[in-house]
């Protein structure tokens, strides 16, 4: 009885409430969209869709929080891994395009990590700074201009395609949040990055490498926000500077009422997943209740700021 | 005593730029002794601490484990030879199980994939804690929701853990009321049996003559004496603390 009751007490509510947020948004909407073509298969096939390059820069950023770093600058990742991907493919085969993409993705966030880690600069100014940097560097890569990506295989495998019927994204997504998972609850490492983020001297005095732990999560920030250039440049058969631009406040959002704490220590990638489809819901949502943008912005805006509000509530001690 | 010591610290002498944190200070530490380092503030303990845990690295001066001359680099090095410490802030990280936290840097992992073992380490944590007679409710719970008295049980239960041959405790009941600060010098006497060294820094010298073997006092840096405790009382302990003769 003991146990029982100590286990659930275990599943406190700052995990739960996206568990709750995610039922009730997904309810409202099938309640009042079931005549616009919300709970189709084809439409909830469609939020997980859009919402794979999301749902995986998400994984990165749980990593790089529960370590007690941030990282702002992955939009601008997303942005030059695309394009570095489809310029190496125009003359070149798929493989070109994928190292292109994901080395670009790995480098810059190195090129994070380094400073951090080892210039001990704040991650938040650090990655503020190359958000910015990046973003020049992917408009002046092509003059701005959007590069077609032709590449079939390319666009099957990151994009359109399907395995025994089931679409390529939600692999990719069910696949990164599987390893993202085990890595995060069930390996040393994500036992270590837990701990940095925690209490960075305890886990320093107790042999962890701490400066390693905060390089390689920012690395898996960049190499999370490569991948999801890649599956933008699939999906959308182009690359182009404004990708992954507006990905910030999602994916941030997702992280925090997914239950990841801000501060570090603490974190869910299921968490991560839920809530980037929660966002993912909430657009589609509503675009079908026929709002305008600007009204779906200031909507959305209101929901993430209660929805953060109150996560925090509960994580923030 | 007839066995030979697990630690001699000869000639240690310190100094941060200029000034002088320990000079000349030699000790021997036997396993299953409990020996109190005592002093006030600034005369030099938490430098010593620190030297003995790999810290910091004296300016000359040898250390001798089990007999055989060490160079302690850093933690790891200290950690590796048998040496644990109880911090005074704990180093817990206080959002992670408890099992977690005895396990931490050194967690236990299975094959084939690596993956962490938690069942074995929280059955080894509860393991330990019982055998220090420590009472958390679960190996699986935060330490963030344990009493001081609870969250100092489990850092010491970590320590004596790992420790082979020797365990610093510094200020181990600074924070901790009467009742819990009883069980904490209750456990800490328990180690004796274990056959371990044990090297306590701490303010209250009451808590010193509770616990300790032998006495060795510190002031300015200096080493002004070490007393076995039996022999010594507070009086002759607090002047060679203070230099002031009663």
């Amino acid at each position: 009885m003991e146990a029982v009751l100590s286990r659930i007490k275990r599943l406190d509510l700052q995990r739960s409430v996206i568990y709750f947020g995610f039922l009730a948004i997904f309810l409202f909407f099938a309640a009042t969209l079931h005549n616009d073509g919300f709970l189709t298969t084809r439409n909830l096939t469609n939020i997980v869709l859009q919402t794979a390059p999301a749902t995986i820069m998400a994984i990165g950023l749980v990593f790089a929080l529960s370590a007690g770093e941030i990282d702002l600058s992955f939009g601008s990742i997303v942005a030059v891994s695309a394009l570095a991907a489809a310029v190496a493919m125009q003359n070149g085969p798929m493989v070109f395009g994928v190292v292109a993409g994901l080395g670009a993705g790995v480098l810059i966030g190195a090129f994070n990590g380094v400073l951090v880690a080892y210039l001990r600069l704040p991650s938040f100014l650090v990655t503020l700074a190359t958000l910015g940097l990046f973003a020049g560097i992917a408009r002046s890569m092509t003059d701005l201009r959007s590069i077609p990506v032709i590449n079939d295989a390319f666009t099957g495998f990151f994009g359109s395609g399907k395995l025994l019927g089931v679409p390529s994204l939600v692999i990719w997504t069910g696949a990164a949040v599987a390893i993202g998972h085990v890595l995060y609850r069930y390996s040393r490492f994500g036992a270590h990055v837990l701990a940095v983020g925690d209490n960075a001297r305890a886990a320093q005095v107790s042999g962890i490498k701490v400066p390693r732990i905060r390089l390689l999560v920012l690395t898996l920030c960049g190499a999370t926000a490569g991948l999801a250039g890649l599956l933008y440049a699939g999906r959308l058969q182009a690359a182009k500077y404004t990708l992954g631009e507006s990905d910030l406040m999602t994916v941030i959002a997702a992280v925090i009422v997914g239950g990841t704490a801000l501060n570090g220590g603490k974190g869910s990638i299921i968490g991560a997943l839920l809530g980037s489809l929660m966002m993912g819901m909430l657009n589609n949502g509503l675009i079908l209740m026929g709002l305008k943008v600007s009204d779906q912005m200031i909507v959305r805006g209101v929901i993430i700021l209660v929805a953060v509000a109150v996560s925090l509530r509960d994580t923030r001690r | 005593m007839t066995t030979a010591p697990v630690l001699s610290l000869n000639n240690i002498h310190k100094a941060f730029g200029g000034v002088v944190a320990i000079q000349d200070f030699s000790l021997e530490l036997f396993p299953g002794e409990i020996v109190a380092l005592v002093g006030d503030n600034g005369a030099g303990k938490s430098t010593l601490i620190a030297i003995v845990s790999g810290l910091h690295r004296p300016n000359s001066g040898e250390i001798l484990l089990d007999g055989e001359t060490v160079s302690l680099s850093d933690a790891s090095s200290a950690r590796s030879r048998g040496i644990e410490v109880v911090y005074q802030d704990l180093a817990l990280a206080n959002d992670q199980p408890v099992y977690m936290n005895m396990f931490l840097g050194r967690e236990l992992t299975r094959k084939p994939l690596g993956l962490l073992d938690k069942a074995r380490m929280r059955s080894e944590t509860q393991t330990m804690l019982d055998q220090l007679d420590v009472h958390i409710p679960s190996a699986r719970s935060k330490v963030r929701d344990l009493s001081g008295g609870q969250r100092q049980g489990v850092a010491i239960a970590r320590a004596t853990h790992w420790a082979s041959k020797l365990i610093l405790l510094d200020e181990p009941t600074a924070a901790l009321g009467v009742a819990e600060t009883a069980k904490v010098e209750e456990i800490v006497a328990s180690l004796k049996e274990r056959n371990l060294a044990i090297l306590i820094v701490s303010h209250s010298l009451d808590q010193v003559f509770r616990l300790s073997d032998r006495i060795c006092v510190l002031r300015r840096g200096e080493q002004i004496g070490v007393r076995s405790t039996p022999e010594t009382d507070k009086n002759e302990i607090v002047s060679m603390i203070t230099g002031v003769h009663a």
